[in-house]
This record gives structure tokens, C-alpha cells and sequence, in this order.
């Protein structure tokens, strides 16, 4: 299946300025209190769903005005380059998020799971920029044929994850998964980063 | 490291402060936070928010960032003591691991935010700009200032010997932290043996820099002085003690392997009796670990080597006839595990060994302290621990019936949860401060001061500022000091070449 029109120029354009995205919706934000967090993802329900990155992210429909307020003029280096997959070779992958929400993104082969989930603005970090020294971008494999399919992970992937919060059978560090053709439709679940305590916790 | 206690009587407004009579993290009683009136949590939407940050630290840095993203129009002003950024990212991390220094990049970008101020060569403090000058002029302050002092042994020859020296003091002299600048830790004079009391990462750092080949280290951002001095250092083993056994060590695993891997040194193996050799049963990072241990390195011994010794407590530092005022051995009393336990409490055996070495290093852990003037503002602090009393970031006062919110005082980082654990686990419970404040703001919970009342910040704050005779450093002022030392590097083929003292930092600006 093609990808859909414009999707491609529309990656391209978060890829290359995410930094600028990431204080622009803060800013949107202000103005539209509702919306906190910001980072609202459309909910899939129970079944997985395709969901092309205009759907997950309705902001750029925001006025032109605020979204292109350039704030910020360091280049972001905490964010690879996704590649552009060719017209039939997109491979898919699954994010589901802390919340239950599940996004699917066509992408191309070599680009990691880190480099993708940022590049879509999901909620995960990075803290060594992609280089296997934290575990700040663990991800969960759903499933455990599929987690058999990737490559072993190494002993610095594995010392990582020796220190990863809620550790799994099938945990994975994000920068470490390279997509190839054998694990399309890999999904893979995002550990929260925080404890989540709520005000309703203390009730 | 450094943080905002630049002055060390600081520690007696924490003496003169009441005792915490009861544990932090005990229940939590909700006073502040049920959700609060609508209509306030309506207003506050719009309104102007203000945070102070103390510490300029990853926990400080990934606070703001959460801060940032779930609420832009917060004002933040992040005071540093220091003219420079990143706490321990900068002076902490070791310079051989310069992936784990790569979080700066979010930090810088958190910087340049447009509401957010950064205020360098600012301590916090009373002979300094006082806490109390903050506190009328926000609506919330983070506390992240850190674990500015270390914990000490207390044993006879610690403090008058030479060749004893902190860990912490020893990591911050060759990362270039100006309070360490004149350690001078004598390396050439040793008999080629150093001894590391404590087994956490820094232990492991400390040791890793001992043997690790200038040439390598050359490549790194270590301070040039350290290198020089490290070039002339004649140690050639380190022993890295602790008092209880293998199981208990804190030290993880990468700094384990790395010792491993290092060319020309070699491991001693610990005694099978010591350390498990089937770990089959054991959780799968201490499997790892012992395994790691026991596979050692391929051969011993090399031209350098290190051991872990387990089941060790030291009693005295020792110095010989010839010169008392040189630290010469150490000596440790056996320990062996309490009856029940697999060694995490010990009993002593009353069997000594002496150890020879003329250096040892203490890395037990570090302690954060109260800010002075914090605990006249009623922020509760828990000596003992070494922290201040918060529930997950919150802080709160300890209560018979239970912890009580203080309105508008957050904490994150080392100063929240004691010192352990690395750049993720910071992270993670910097977000857990970010959501409390930005949720507590817009559920309409008590912060400081009348509610709707405007709060100016850093602009008034500045006033005061400005008769203390400090010179503020901001976010571009910074920027210069990082483009000369970046410059002073690249002339010697390093990616950066610190500067060591104050001064030198303040003349770029």
C-alpha cells in the first residue's frame, strides 16, 4: 500500500524540526488549556489500528501563526534521521503507549525504534542520544516470537538494561532495534517513564 | 556536586533546625492536594506561573523540561552556584564516558526556551543571595540541589594523615570542579597501591582513572592538570574494599566490565568462597554481575591490577615509623554475614588485616544538606538520610498522622532521594516533580503566597541581586565560556579543555 499523500514530506518536515515542534505545541498549548498534556494521542481502543502521522497529530492544524514561531535555533542532535522508506517497502511498526493508545508508523529499513518513536513524538527519551549508554528509551516486544526474531542484544545493550525500570523478558533498548523486513509489524510497548502518582493516589 | 552550599556553616542552620522527629515517605495525608477549587484551577490556567530551580543538575534540567512540555507559560529561573551548567553531568560523570554527558544537548535545548532564565554564579545561602529573597517572588521553587558532602568514616587517622583523600573530591579534581582544583593528590610519591573504601560507581570510576593509560584518558575532556599529574602516577594496583559481600555491592555492572576490558590490566579473582558461583537463581542483573566477576579478566597478573575485597571494614588508618604523617596501611576487620542474611547486614568477626597503600580513597556515599534559611522557611529535612522529607518529589512535613504538602516546595535529584542511581533513574523522578507541580497548579493547590497575586521572579529578585556584588551569568554568557573551552581543547586535539577555576570562567564573560 502506498503511503498516504504527503506523509513523506510531512516526516521530513518533523524530522527536521522537531526541536521547533517541541516548543511550538508547548506554546499552542497555553492558549488551549483543554488539550493538557500535550501530548494527547488519539485513542485506537482494543484493535490495532494504521494510524497515518496527520491523524496522531492534529496540532499542525493549529494556525500557521503559532505553529511556525521558530523559538529555538540549536539544531536538536537528541533525534536521528529517519530514512524514507521506497514506495513498497515501508515496513510497519507498533508503538503502544503508557495509555493503552497504539500507533502504527510505515518506515524504512535500519531506521530504530529511538530514531522513530522521536521523530513522532511519542514519549521517549533518549538521554544518550541513541548510543546504549541509559536505558531511557526501553521498549517492551509484545510478543515473544517476534522478540526472538531480533538479534540478541549485546552485553552493553544488556548492562543497560540490567538498570531499566520494570524490566521484561522482552526488553529492548529502542536505539538498539534496527528495522528489518523479518520483523514487520514489530509492536512494541512503552514502559512509563514516570511513577504516574496522581493527586488520586494519596485519596 | 558543588551546588548551592558554597559556604560550609551553612550546616549549622540544619543543627540549630528541630530534628525531624519522624521518617520522610511515610503516608501521605492529602491535605493540599484534592483537587482544589474550580474556579481557581480555572484562573491559574491563564496565569503566569513561576519556579524557581536551585541546582542547575540533570534532575533541575529534566524537571524544567517536563515543565516545558506540559506547561510553556511557566516562567523558570534556574539559580547555579557555579558560572557553569550540568552539575554532575559536567563534574560527576566520568570523562571516559562521554555518551552519558550527551543529555546536555536536551538540556541546552530546555535552556533556550524563552521562558526559561538561567542564573549562574549564584549561590544560594546567607552570605550569598539569601533563600528567603526567592520565596516571595514565586509561586513554586524546586529544590535540586544535590549531595554537596560527603559521608566520612570517622576513624583514627582519617583527617591528620596525608594520601587519604575523598573520592569525591578526587573525581571533582580531574573534571575540573573549581573547589577541588588544588587537591593535588600525591600519585608519584605512592608506593604504587591504592585502596578504595566503598563499592559503589564512583569506587569503579575512581579506580578506572587510577589505571587507565593517559594516552586513552588524553582523548577525553579530563582536566590537563589531572593528566599530568596521572601521567607521573606510579599506582599500579587498586584494591576496592567493601563491608559487605559481593551481592551488596552498588557498583553495576558497565563499570565492571570496563575494568575488565581495560589493555593491560588484570583482576584478581574473588575466592569462590566469597562471591556465588551458581548464580543460576539469582535476579537477572545480579546474575549478570557475578558472572562478570567471575569470568574476570583473561589473565592476572598484568602489569596493573585490581581486586575487589569483600567482607571488609576498615578500623584505622596507619602510618609507619619513618614518616607519621603518611598514610602507609590500613586496617580492616573481617566481617561475615549475620546469621539469616546472605551479607546484607554483617557482624563483625574480630579478625584484622592490615593492608598496605599510601593512598586510600572514601567513597561511602555523599549527603546533601539543608540551604540555609530553608529550614526558617519550613522546609523539613532529614538529617539522618541526608534529604529533604518529600512524598515522590512533594515535599512534606512528617507528622504523627502522616506527611503534610508544603505549599509550592518540590524537590528532584540527589537532594530528593539520596544519592543513588544514574542519569535514568534521575530522569524519571524528575518527570514524577514536573507532574506533581504542573498538576498541583492546575488542580488549584495551595502554592506560595495569595492565590492570583502576580509573582515577578527573576525581575525582582534582580534587584537584590545586584547589590550583592555578584555577577550573574546567563544562558549566552555560558555559551562563551563553553566556545573558549571548546577552543582551548581543540588546540590540544580534546573536544573540550575545562576551565579550573572560577575566575578563569568569569574573565570569558
Amino acid at each position: 500500500m502506498p503511503p498516504p499523500r504527503g506523509f513523506s514530506i510531512f516526516r521530513n518536515l518533523q524530522s527536521q524540526s522537531r526541536a521547533r515542534l517541541f516548543h511550538t505545541t508547548a506554546a499552542d498549548s497555553t492558549a488551549l488549556p483543554w488539550c493538557l498534556p500535550t501530548r494527547t494521542p488519539i485513542r485506537s481502543g482494543a484493535h490495532s489500528k494504521t494510524f497515518t502521522t496527520h491523524i496522531l497529530r492534529p496540532r499542525l492544524q493549529f494556525p500557521p501563526s503559532t505553529s511556525r514561531r521558530l523559538f529555538s535555533t540549536t539544531p536538536c542532535l537528541s533525534h536521528g534521521h529517519l530514512h524514507t522508506p521506497k514506495p513498497g517497502e515501508e515496513l510497519k511498526v507498533t508503538f503502544v503507549t503508557k495509555e493503552g493508545n497504539e500507533f502504527t508508523f510505515e518506515v524504512a529499513e535500519g531506521d530504530n525504534l529511538l530514531d522513530i518513536g522521536q521523530a513522532n513524538d511519542l514519549e521517549m527519551e533518549g538521554a544518550c542520544g541513541g548510543s546504549c549508554a541509559c536505558s531511557t528509551c526501553h521498549v517492551i516486544v509484545e510478543d515473544q516470537d517476534m522478540y526472538d526474531l531480533l538479534e540478541e542484544p549485546d552485553d552493553d545493550e544488556n548492562d543497560m538494561l540490567d538498570l531499566a525500570f520494570g524490566l521484561t523478558e522482552t526488553s529492548r533498548l529502542g536505539c538498539q532495534v534496527k528495522m528489518k523486513k523479518d520483523i514487520d509489524g514489530l509492536k512494541v510497548k512503552l514502559p512509563a517513564m514516570t511513577r504516574n502518582l496522581q493527586a488520586s493516589d494519596f485519596k | 556536586m558543588k551546588s548551592i552550599l558554597k559556604h560550609t556553616h551553612i550546616r549549622s542552620a540544619a543543627r540549630r533546625g528541630q530534628r525531624v522527629p519522624y521518617a520522610c515517605n511515610g503516608r501521605f495525608i492529602n491535605t493540599l492536594h484534592q483537587t482544589g477549587d474550580s474556579q481557581v484551577a480555572a484562573q491559574r490556567a491563564d496565569a503566569p506561573f513561576r519556579l524557581a530551580i536551585i541546582g542547575s543538575g540533570p534532575s533541575g534540567f529534566y524537571t524544567a523540561y517536563r515543565v516545558q512540555s506540559k506547561l510553556p507559560t511557566a516562567r523558570i529561573d534556574m539559580y547555579e552556584a557555579l558560572p557553569v551548567p550540568f552539575g554532575l553531568v559536567r563534574f560527576g560523570v566520568a570523562p571516559d564516558h562521554p555518551e552519558v554527558k550527551f543529555c546536555i544537548n536536551k538540556f541546552d535545548e530546555v535552556a533556550r526556551h524563552p521562558n526559561f532564565t538561567y542564573i549562574g554564579n549564584t549561590p544560594i545561602g546567607s552570605e550569598s543571595l539569601p533563600f528567603s529573597s526567592l520565596l516571595p517572588n514565586y509561586n513554586a521553587i524546586l529544590l535540586s540541589y544535590g549531595a554537596s558532602k560527603d559521608k566520612t568514616l570517622n576513624l583514627p587517622g582519617e583527617s591528620t594523615l596525608s594520601g587519604i583523600h575523598s573520592a569525591r573530591a578526587f573525581v571533582g579534581w580531574y573534571n575540573g570542579l573549581p573547589e577541588h582544583r588544588d587537591l593535588n593528590p600525591d600519585l608519584e610519591g605512592s608506593d604504587g597501591r591504592a585502596v578504595v573504601i566503598g563499592q559503589g560507581n564512583v569506587a569503579l570510576d575512581v579506580a578506572r582513572i587510577l589505571l587507565t593509560g593517559v594516552d586513552e584518558l588524553r582523548k577525553t575532556d579530563i582536566t590537563e592538570y589531572a593528566l599530568e599529574a596521572l601521567s607521573k602516577s606510579k599506582v599500579k594496583e587498586v584494591e576496592v574494599v567493601g563491608r559487605r559481600g559481593p551481592l551488596q555491592a552498588a557498583f553495576t555492572i558497565k563499570e565492571v566490565r570496563e575494568l575488565m576490558t581495560l589493555p593491560s590490566v588484570g583482576f584478581e579473582p574473588v575466592p569462590h568462597s566469597i562471591i556465588p558461583q551458581d548464580t543460576s537463581a539469582l535476579p537477572r542483573a545480579k546474575k549478570r554481575l557475578m558472572d562478570t566477576i567471575n569470568k574476570g579478566t583473561k589473565s592476572y597478573p598484568l602489569e596493573k591490577n585490581w581486586k575487589l575485597s569483600f567482607f571488609n571494614s576498615p578500623t584505622a588508618f596507619l602510618s609507619s615509623p619513618e614518616n607519621s604523617d603518611q598514610l602507609s596501611h590500613i586496617r580492616f576487620e573481617k566481617t561475615a554475614p549475620a546469621e539469616g542474611t546472605n551479607g546484607d547486614s554483617v557482624i563483625r568477626t574480630g579478625e584484622h588485616r592490615d593492608v598496605s597503600a599510601s593512598l586510600a580513597f572514601r567513597s561511602i556515599g555523599y549527603k546533601s544538606e539543608p540551604i540555609s534559611g530553608m529550614i526558617e522557611a519550613g522546609i523539613p529535612f532529614d538529617e539522618k538520610k541526608g534529604i529533604v522529607c518529600n512524598t515522590f518529589g512533594r515535599v512534606a512535613r512528617p507528622t504523627p498522622d502522616g506527611d503534610v504538602q508544603v505549599p509550592g516546595m518540590y524537590t528532584a535529584g540527589w537532594v530528593r532521594r539520596g544519592p543513588t542511581g544514574v542519569i535514568a533513574s534521575t530522569m524519571m523522578d524528575a518527570f514524577d516533580a514536573g507532574d506533581n507541580i504542573v498538576n498541583d497548579w492546575l488542580n488549584g493547590v495551595e502554592f506560595m503566597g495569595k492565590e492570583g497575586e502576580v509573582k515577578m521572579g527573576w525581575e525582582a529578585v534582580k534587584r537584590e541581586h545586584l547589590g550583592l556584588g555578584l555577577k550573574a551569568v546567563h544562558w549566552n554568557d555560558w555559551d562563551k565560556i563553553d566556545k573558549a573551552e571548546k577552543e582551548r581543547g581543540a588546540k590540544i586535539g580534546k573536544e573540550r579543555e575545562k576551565f579550573g577555576t572560577e575566575q578563569e570562567m568569569m574573565a570569558i564573560v
